[in-house]
């Protein structure tokens, strides 16, 4: 048995949901379980999501948004048992795969380019 | 003391019933096989000598086979002796993953990665020079002083200097066993372990 096919055999218990697809440049939000003592609720993060790292399950994803004037991302793995749902927004149109000079832009020029459907 | 052979196979990471993710290494562990058992009398001391993994007969000389026919078996890579054993074990007898349980602590060994000549700053953490100003030149990564001057006139034994890195045997102890596979050999510690991929590494369980 090769390297890979056993770390694949330990992967397999972790259940992966099924999402939406979703890329760099697509304005999706997350909704997920925070936990407060033993309370438990739901939370929306809505943004940009800059890159999209690493293979199923151990994928994570992060997403930027603007939050009075000040940036704020989040990294989530995939496959966290926290997220509840993915809602794809917007498509945006983008040329490469991590969009990190998305965070030196503002304003106006902050904006990207929706998918035409 | 019961303890095992293994390879260190890679690391990838798993969640907890609580959500939590766990990074965790997977370990391909036995079988292992009693090649020779020590015992008081004839050696001194009492052990047991475990075999791991198989390798090529042209490969093995005359010597060793003979070692490994007599407790009637294929020739192995990789030969350690386990001290205390827990359960007396006899010759030939074929050890698995079965040692463990899932939620118990283990200590592993192996052996860590080679960094080869390295500065005091990687190899002893030390931290070099904080100011990149205020005078400093060429100093950014130096140890320092290594000593005073005419009393004691030398350097002291063990002073911790730049040099070869890594490459040492390391023990880890108290990794939690995460998850047993036992038709695929297969054990998942949390954490990490020492080593490269594919390394030789011991598991052991002290109680």
């Amino acid at each position: 048995m090769g390297k890979n096919e056993l770390i694949k055999l330990v992967e397999d218990s972790v259940a992966v949901k099924e999402f939406p697809k979703f890329k760099a440049g697509d304005t999706i939000t997350v909704t997920y379980k925070i936990k407060e003592g033993s309370k438990e609720r739901l939370q929306k993060f809505q943004g940009v999501v800059l890159q999209r790292v690493g293979t199923t399950p151990t994928e994570t994803f992060t997403i930027r948004k603007i939050s009075g004037n000040i940036g704020v991302e989040r990294v989530f793995p995939l496959a966290s048992p926290f997220i509840e749902e993915i809602v794809v927004n917007k498509e945006g149109v983008v040329r490469r795969a991590r969009i990190f000079y998305f965070r030196d832009l503002r304003g106006k020029k902050a904006r990207i380019k929706e998918k035409r459907q | 003391m019961s303890g095992l052979l293994g390879k260190k196979i890679g690391m990838t990471s798993i969640y907890d019933e609580n959500g939590k993710n766990i990074p965790c290494t997977v370990i391909q562990a036995g079988p292992c096989i009693v090649t020779q058992v020590r015992t008081k009398d004839v050696d001194g001391y009492e052990a047991i000598q475990l075999g791991f993994e198989d390798k090529k007969e042209k490969h093995t000389t005359k010597a060793m086979k003979g070692h490994f026919d007599k407790a009637d078996t294929t020739p192995k890579r990789f030969l350690a002796e386990f001290s205390r054993f827990e359960e007396k074990k006899k010759f030939g007898d074929v050890l698995t993953v079965d040692v463990f349980q899932e939620g118990e602590y283990v200590d592993v060994v192996g052996t860590s990665k080679g960094k080869g000549f390295q500065g005091v700053v990687k190899r002893y953490n030390f931290k070099g020079v904080n100011d990149a100003t205020h005078g400093q030149h060429n100093r950014l990564r130096a140890p320092g002083s290594i000593g005073a001057s005419s009393y004691p006139s030398r350097v002291f034994k063990g002073m911790r200097m730049a040099g070869r890195t890594g490459g040492k045997r390391v023990k880890l102890i108290n990794l939690q066993v995460m998850k047993i596979i036992p038709e695929n050999n297969v054990i998942v510690v949390k954490g990490a372990v020492p080593g490269p991929n594919n390394s030789l590494v011991k598991i052991e369980r002290w109680s």
